[in-house]
Order: structure tokens, then C-alpha cells, then sequence
């Protein structure tokens, strides 16, 4: 991370950033480039270090906000119309933090709108498109995000991680992405995807930079009772068994890409050559974590979006006229169908099925406890391994419009990713090169409850 | 109500929890006179991003409540959503416990000795308050999660007045333990009371109605007798009743249908994943368990033959009371005399404003009933003595000397009084009387008494005067 100090003003910084920024109009990154406080906290920075005082660990960073985190001092739409509306009167948790230690918010990113979705194409502001190649899709739901580190408008950028959000974004555009253990941070302040799956997380260049923000945003939040008791960088678990397994069903998967699998056959004979020992774990239960995935998360969707009805905030419909129906009903159904895309109202739709009297136990309840299963098969395969060396998804980035009118092709995206938000277990995608044609290629390292730290270390020297 | 049912009712009931802030937000919990939409954190407005953070005074409230009822409670509860779209509900759910509640299974003991079972009790949020005009409708938060317990019975009560005096009892109950303002006209605690009539040689219960939102004892007794007729005359004609909710208006003594089965919302419960499940420490239970203080039931036991039932149970409405009589009952004094005062004077119509005040402690209203005892004070004057030691400027004196100042001690001894006597029977203007008395005109003897009261600025023991009199127009 590139720091302000004596040498390098903040004000440079933010300067570099917005040129960036400029240049990189034709990607769709942001969708809101907060240029005047950037400058102006830029300058209080500069000032500061003028003076001698501390500036923060994070004096001058230019940063990037997924548009799902609430700030005061610009829109938090989540890329939803339904929010387009919408002014916060408070800021997240994390975003507070990063501006503490001095981080200065460029603006925000896009993202499938509520951040569903995992190609950044379900925005109500258009897709984001790759870094690498403008016919291919950026990933999602943090798209934005993951572009915008990659093309270095921001030093960094913040992300959500329900069901790969971060991680599958970051390979898909070479660059780090951490989907911590959950409740390893807040969560307050960021509009919520399925509130038992999501959390918050980073992309970097390095993984020491995820380290340094890992240890700036991590820690128990009164505003948010799902947060563990500080342990980033005093408690975490340590790797010690020189143990990194795979995942056999993963491997011998006809849907893995070639170039992926052959990259992760490297590491693990690199690991090998440093004295690793290389276990091959057959996780059958994984099998089933799609399914269950599909369901336990458009369920808290379902829930999580019922806040948005055109009462009090954001956007309301005009249409209020109707024959058969109640102003009240218009008022809810309109909003509702205006304001949410097409991926939202599926989710929103399975979501309510799987929840309805008479299909909860066959659906919701067999999740939750197929749920409970992968979360024991992580237990018993980090019992005799450190980590496991993963795909983050089966294929590099695909190409735009390839799989958005066709939603299991979508979803089957996430297969590999979302056993991690399962299981609650931290995870970092590192970039491991480029495929023939060019496309980034990442993999993920998979670990324990509470070895986030010395996960992020291992995927430095990997990557 | 006729023999030709058997009546089975059940009662839910929501309590609001006397929480300085929010069920689940940091903002003040009570909105009395306070502007519509002040007491409304992020949290209650369900902006986006915003979490629920348990209020653990609220689940020690909870506790408490539970002891009221004797109740187990669960070390392990859970918080669920139950969903619904109405502009009183900002998340779009409520937060509740379904499927794991924080109070297991007790009972509540009316004033006849029978015992209600409770099913279980949970905490879960209030809804907010809609105001409906002609073309609009006002939505006012404030209300928006504010704790409140729901106690839900089992269907152990078969007549109106068992209804009615299990929600009293639930009540006192939970106004002793200090868990509610128990303010029944403000809504402070709400009855759904589902009943049900089935034949008594019917094994199986009828179909249910449940009435919803009653407020006072009065209307849950109404209520159930307006129901039974409402069901019975259905049954008579050999038709089924419905499955519905209906509610009560207290204007027109009669409820009417609001929705039916076929209508009932499906609520889509699913766990809360905001909330980790709520575990409690054995010791923090027991804790807030052994605050909960003595109940009308242990009243009862405790001042059986001692106050009469009567008094009693008028008395068991008011804790503060309760509480005094228990404190004189353990200096090992007797309480039958205060009892007494507290029921004739204090609850009398036109001193009820006194219960605003401060009550006389202990050791005044003992020595009180002393002085009364001994006879040092007539009955109006120890009743005279009780009311102005609620008077602030009074309220430390000591009965006697408050007594003093009012000139009422009674006097009772002979020698005094005997000269008392004989002054008024040296008195010409009582030589008729005399006459009368020794005539054997008994009643004459009052006007005497008279005399010798109004010679004595009133202090003297009226009968002890008597009997002097009596011996001396022997």
C-alpha cells in the first residue's frame, strides 16, 4: 500500500486515483466519484502530516465502497433502483474504521443490485466488464470493486461475500480478495444479502495489504451481535500441521476449466517441494451445498428485502390506480415490482416458497441441516489439514450476456465458492497467472474459523 | 350462560415490558406524550444495513415475568422473523420467539385455587400505530418494537369469569413482579382470548374463535359470554362454527368477524440470523428468578384467617399495599386493623387520589393500630390520624404525636372522666335527661354521652363514659 507521507502528498494520491478513475470511464466501475471531499480530506491528511501528527496507518490510501455500504456522505444504493432514492444518516461500521485510519473514499462501485447476482450484470446501472477484456463479465456481486483495484483507480476496495461475491470477482480480475471468518467484522451499515452468509471483506494487490485492513476493520461491533470476539492478529489459529489438502469431487469436477486445474496441480507440487504435505479429502457433503445454498440464502433475501416497501424511504411508485385493489396493495406491489430487477424478484420468489407454511421443513429446515453437515466436514477435514487449496470458481470470466438469461447456469458460478459462507470459514483468493487468451486465473486457500491471518500469509507466498 | 355447552377458553396475552429503551435499539421505550415518530432509532425505521441489538434488560424482565408464572425458563432461546407487509411493520417481520421461547411451562393460581397452565411465554417486538382517515392513513413508530412478553395459556378455563379472573390474576401477577406499568388503558397488556363450545359428552374441543385485543377484565368476561350465546345458537341449528378472528367492541357488547383460516397470513417463520441464539448462565437466570417477589397466591396463603378473604382480594389489586402488610406481618405485628383501614378508608371513593401518595411506613401504621387498640384514639379519629399522615407535612410525624397535635388522643382514664361526668350531672339542664333515664327511657343515655363528649372537646372514650353513666343513674 501506497502511503501518504513527506514525500508523496494525499492530495497526489487521490489525484492518481481520480485520473484512473477518468480513464477507466468505459469499464463502469463507480457509480458515484465523491471527487471534492476526497480532495478536501486529502488535504486535512497532508496538513496533518505537515504538522507531525498521526495521520492513521491508512494516511492518504485511496479506497473504492461497494455501493451496498451506507455512507452519509454519498449514495448507498446497493445498484438498486429501489434505493436509488435513498441518503444514509449513518455510516458503516467499516467505512467509519478505514476513514479513521485515514483512508480516503473515492466514491462507490457497482454491483448486482442487493448484490445478487455474479457477474455485476443485474445492475441497475449496467455491467461492469472485466479489467482484462471488455466482452467478458467482471464477476459479482463485487465487480466494481474487483475492477477497480485491478486497473489501480483505488488502492483498495471493499466488498461483501455471501456466496463468493469477493472471491470469484478477484480471480476473474487478477488481484486479492478475502472473504473473512464470519463475524470477523461488522456488518453494520451494509445493506444485507442474507444476513447468516454474508460478510465483509477486501481486494488488495498484495496480501499484505489485506493483512494491514484485516487488522484496521476486524473486531466485536455492539451495533452488530453476530461479531466474534476480537481475535484478528492476538488469537487467530495457526496453520501448524504443514498439511494442505484439496478437494477430490473439486478436482475430478468435468466443470473445472483445464488451465484451472492444471494451476492448482502446480501449487500443490510447489507446496509439495516445500515440505508440505498434500492430502487428497473427499467432501461428499459438498455435493449438496449448492442446493442448500439456494435455498438458505434467497430465503434471508426474501426477508431482508421486505424492508423495501415505499413507506418510508427510497423509491415509491406513481402507479396507485386500480380498480380491484387497495391503494395500500398497489403501493406495496408496484414499488416492489418497479423497483426490484428480475434477479431480486426470483430470489425474492424461491426465497418465500421455501419459507411457506408446508414447505418449511421440506426445504428450509433439509438446508439447515444439510448446512450443519458441511460445516462438520470442514471440522474433520482441518483436523487433519491447514488448508485447502481450492478453484474459486470452475472457469475464468466469462463473457457478457453468456449466462444472465439463464439462472442455474448462474448460480452454478458459485459451486465451489459458496461451501466457505456455508461453513462460516475464511477464505483468500490470490491471482496465480493468466489463461492463453489472457484472463486472469485465481484459486482460494479455505481454513479454519479464526485463521484468517495466517491464511492471508500462506496465499502471499503462494501467490 | 346455559349448561347445554361446555365452554374451553384459552388467553394469550401481550405484555409491554417496562424497558428504559427498545427491545432492540438504544432509543427511549417510553413515548407517553411524546411527538408521533420521535422514539424511532435506524434500527426501529429498518433503514437498510441495520441490525437488531437485543436489550438484555428486557430478556431479565423476561425472567422475572417468568418466576410470576412459575415458569421454567429455557437456557437456551432463539429469536424468528414472522413476516407480513403492513406500514406498522418497517422491517416488513417481527422479531419473535416461535420456535424456541425464552419461558417454558408454568401455571398461574387464581383467588379460587385453580391452577391455569401457561404453554410458554416469548419476547418479541410491538408493531407501530396506524391512525386511518377518510383518503389517508398516519403512521406513527414509536411503538415499533417495543418489548413485550406474550403469555400463551393453555385452554384450561371453562366459564367467563374464570377468563376474566385468570387476566387479573395475570395481571397482579406481573405487576407485583415489576415487569409492566400494567397500564390496562394504554394497552400496557392485551388479551386474545379463543373460545371454543363442544358438547360435554363430546371428547374432542369445537372449532375456535379468537377474539382479539381485549383491554380491560370486564370486556374479556363480555366478551366470552357474548361469544358463548354468538357459537351456542349456531350449534343449536346443527351448523359449524368458523375458524376466524373476530374483535370486540365494547360500545355495541358484541364481536364481529375480522378474518377467517382461509385468510390467515402465512407468516414465512425463519430463524432470526441477526441475533446468535440467546444462552443464559444458570446463575444469571436464578438471579433475576429470585427477584421476583411474594404473589397474590402467597399472599393468600400467608393471610388466610388472619384478613378476611374479602378484604383480601379487594386489597391483592395493589402491591404497594401487599407489600406493607407483609412487612408489618413479619415485625410480628397484627395487620388485621391496618388491613382494614387500607380497605374501608384508602380505597374508599374519595380518598383514592391518596394512593398517588406516599403510603405511612411500617412502624407508623403499626403504632396506629396501637393507639386504636388501646383506645387511645376513636375509630374516626385513628381513621382521621391515617389520612393526614398522607399529607406531606405530616409524613414523618409518629402517629401519637400527629394525634397530639390534632387534640384527638382519647380519654380513658376513670377519675378524670368520672369528674367530667359529674359536672354535666350537676348541670341543671341535664336533670330532665336524668329524670327520663331513671324512668327507664334508655335511649336517653345517648344524649347524655352527648354532653359529657362535647364537655370533653371530644376525647373522651365514648364507652367508658357510658358505663360511668350507667352507674351513676343506677
Amino acid at each position: 500500500m501506497k502511503l501518504a507521507d513527506k514525500t508523496t502528498t494525499a492530495v497526489s494520491l487521490v489525484k492518481a486515483s481520480l485520473k484512473r478513475i477518468e480513464e477507466t470511464q468505459d469499464k463502469n466501475i463507480f457509480t458515484f466519484v465523491d471527487k471534492e471531499r476526497a480532495l478536501k480530506r486529502a488535504a486535512e491528511i497532508d496538513q496533518k502530516i505537515q504538522n507531525g501528527e498521526d495521520a492513521g496507518c491508512l494516511a492518504g490510501v485511496p479506497f473504492a465502497l461497494k455501493a451496498n455500504f451506507l455512507s452519509t456522505h454519498r449514495p448507498a444504493d446497493a445498484s438498486a433502483k429501489i434505493l436509488t432514492e435513498f441518503l444514509s444518516p449513518i455510516d458503516s461500521t467499516t467505512a467509519e474504521k478505514l476513514e479513521k485510519a485515514g483512508a480516503i473514499c473515492m466514491g462507490c462501485v457497482n454491483l448486482d443490485a442487493f448484490a445478487h447476482g455474479s457477474s455485476t450484470e443485474n445492475s441497475y446501472f449496467g455491467p461492469t466488464k472485466n479489467a482484462y477484456d471488455d466482452e467478458r463479465v467482471a464477476g459479482g456481486s463485487s465487480g466494481g470493486s474487483a475492477v477497480a483495484v485491478a486497473l489501480d483507480c483505488v488502492q483498495f476496495a471493499t466488498g461483501s461475500d455471501t456466496g463468493g461475491s469477493i472471491r470469484q470477482p478477484a480471480s476473474f480480475n487478477g488481484v486479492f480478495g478475502i472473504k473473512p471468518t464470519y463475524g470477523a467484522i461488522s456488518r453494520y451499515g451494509v445493506v444485507a444479502m442474507a444476513s447468516s452468509l454474508d460478510v465483509i471483506g477486501f481486494f488488495t494487490k498484495s496480501a499484505e495489504d489485506l493483512d494491514l485492513l484485516m487488522s484496521v476493520t476486524a473486531g466485536q461491533d455492539p451495533k452488530d451481535q453476530t461479531t466474534l470476539p476480537d481475535f484478528y492478529g492476538t488469537d487467530d489459529v495457526a496453520l501448524k500441521k504443514k498439511s494442505i489438502g484439496y478437494v477430490k469431487e473439486f478436482m475430478e469436477s468435468p466443470a473445472l476449466d483445464s488451465e484451472i486445474k492444471t494451476a492448482l496441480e502446480s501449487k500443490l507440487a510447489e507446496l509439495k517441494k516445500q515440505g508440505y504435505k498434500i492430502v487428497e479429502l473427499s467432501m461428499p457433503t459438498l455435493e449438496y451445498a449448492l442446493a442448500a445454498y439456494y435455498i438458505i440464502q434467497p430465503a434471508e433475501v426474501a426477508s431482508n428485502l421486505s424492508r423495501y416497501d415505499g413507506v418510508r424511504y427510497g423509491f415509491r411508485t406513481e402507479n396507485l390506480k386500480s380498480e380491484d385493489k387497495t391503494p395500500l396493495d398497489l403501493l406495496f406491489e408496484n414499488t416492489r415490482s418497479e423497483g426490484f430487477m428480475r434477479e431480486n424478484k426470483r430470489r425474492i420468489m424461491i426465497g418465500n416458497f421455501v419459507l411457506s407454511s408446508g414447505f418449511y421443513d421440506a426445504y428450509f429446515l433439509k438446508a439447515a441441516k444439510a448446512r450443519t453437515l458441511i460445516i462438520q466436514e470442514f471440522e474433520k477435514a482441518f483436523k487433519e489439514v491447514d488448508a485447502i487449496l481450492s478453484p474459486v470458481s470452475p472457469n475464468p470470466a466469462f463473457r457478457l450476456g453468456e449466462k444472465v438469461s439463464d439462472p442455474v447456469a448462474m448460480y452454478l458460478e458459485d459451486v465451489m465458492s459458496v461451501p466457505v459462507n456455508l461453513a462460516g470459514v475464511p477464505a483468500v483468493a490470490f491471482p496465480v497467472g493468466k489463461s492463453k487468451t489472457g484472463l486472469p486465473l485465481g484459486l482460494q486457500l479455505i481454513g479454519p474459523r479464526r485463521s484468517d491471518k495466517n491464511l492471508i500469509k500462506l496465499s502471499g507466498e503462494l501467490a | 350462560m346455559s349448561n347445554k355447552y361446555e365452554i374451553t377458553i384459552g388467553i394469550e396475552c401481550h405484555v409491554q415490558l417496562k424497558t428504559k429503551t427498545k427491545l432492540f435499539s438504544e432509543v427511549d421505550n417510553d413515548a407517553r406524550g411524546k411527538e408521533p415518530n420521535s422514539c424511532v432509532s435506524p434500527v426501529d425505521y429498518a433503514l437498510p444495513g441495520m441490525l437488531p441489538r437485543l436489550n438484555g434488560e428486557a430478556v431479565k424482565l423476561a425472567i422475572r415475568a417468568g418466576a410470576a408464572m412459575n415458569a421454567k425458563i429455557n437456557p437456551s432461546s432463539r429469536f424468528d422473523r414472522k413476516h407480513y407487509f403492513y406500514p406498522d411493520s418497517p422491517k416488513g417481520y417481527q422479531i419473535t420467539q416461535f420456535y424456541h421461547p425464552i419461558v417454558g411451562e408454568g401455571y398461574i393460581e387464581l383467588p379460587s385455587g385453580k391452577k391455569i397452565r401457561i404453554e410458554h411465554a416469548h419476547l418479541e417486538g410491538d408493531a407501530g400505530k396506524l391512525t386511518h382517515f377518510d383518503t389517508y392513513s398516519l403512521v406513527d413508530l414509536n411503538r415499533v418494537d417495543t418489548p413485550l412478553l406474550e403469555i400463551v395459556s393453555m385452554p384450561d378455563m371453562s366459564s367467563a369469569e374464570e377468563a376474566r379472573d385468570y387476566c387479573k390474576e395475570l395481571w397482579r401477577n406481573m405487576t407485583y413482579a415489576g415487569v409492566t406499568y400494567g397500564d390496562l388503558y394504554n394497552g400496557n397488556m392485551r388479551f386474545d382470548v379463543n373460545i371454543s363450545l363442544k358438547k360435554p359428552e363430546d371428547t374432542k374441543l369445537g372449532t375456535r374463535a379468537e377474539i382479539k385485543n381485549l383491554n380491560s377484565f370486564r370486556s374479556v368476561e363480555r366478551a366470552v359470554l357474548y361469544e358463548y350465546e354468538r357459537q351456542s345458537k349456531i350449534l343449536d341449528k346443527g351448523e359449524k362454527v368458523k375458524q376466524e378472528t373476530r374483535g370486540w367492541s365494547d360500545a355495541t357488547g358484541k364481536t364481529t368477524s375480522q378474518r377467517s383460516k382461509e385468510e390467515a397470513q402465512d407468516y414465512r417463520y425463519m430463524p432470526e440470523p441477526d441475533l446468535p441464539p440467546l444462552n443464559l448462565a444458570e446463575d444469571f437466570i436464578k438471579a433475576e428468578y429470585d427477584k421476583c417477589p411474594e404473589l397474590p397466591a402467597d399472599y393468600r396463603r400467608k393471610f388466610d384467617g388472619i384478613i378476611p378473604a374479602d378484604t383480601l382480594e379487594v386489597l391483592l389489586d395493589y402491591a404497594e399495599l401487599m407489600l406493607r402488610l407483609a412487612e408489618i406481618h413479619a415485625a410480628g405485628q397484627p395487620v388485621d386493623y391496618v388491613a382494614n383501614l387500607f380497605a374501608s378508608v384508602l380505597l374508599a371513593e374519595e380518598n383514592q387520589s391518596l394512593l398517588n401518595d406516599k403510603l405511612p411506613e411500617a412502624n407508623q401504621l403499626t403504632e396506629l393500630a396501637e393507639m386504636k387498640a388501646k383506645k387511645e384514639l376513636s375509630s374516626t379519629a385513628a381513621k382521621e390520624v391515617f389520612i393526614k399522615l398522607f399529607e406531606p407535612k405530616h409524613a414523618s410525624k409518629s402517629p401519637r404525636e400527629l394525634a397530639k397535635e390534632l387534640n384527638l388522643i382519647q380519654e380513658n382514664d376513670s377519675a378524670t372522666l368520672e369528674a367530667i361526668v359529674d359536672k354535666v350531672l350537676e348541670n341543671p339542664a341535664t336533670k330532665k335527661a336524668q329524670e327520663d333515664y331513671k324512668a327507664g327511657q334508655e335511649k336517653v343515655l345517648g344524649f347524655l354521652v352527648g354532653q359529657v363528649m362535647k364537655e370533653s372537646h371530644g376525647k373522651a372514650n365514648p364507652a367508658a363514659v357510658s358505663e360511668i353513666l350507667k352507674n351513676k343513674l343506677k
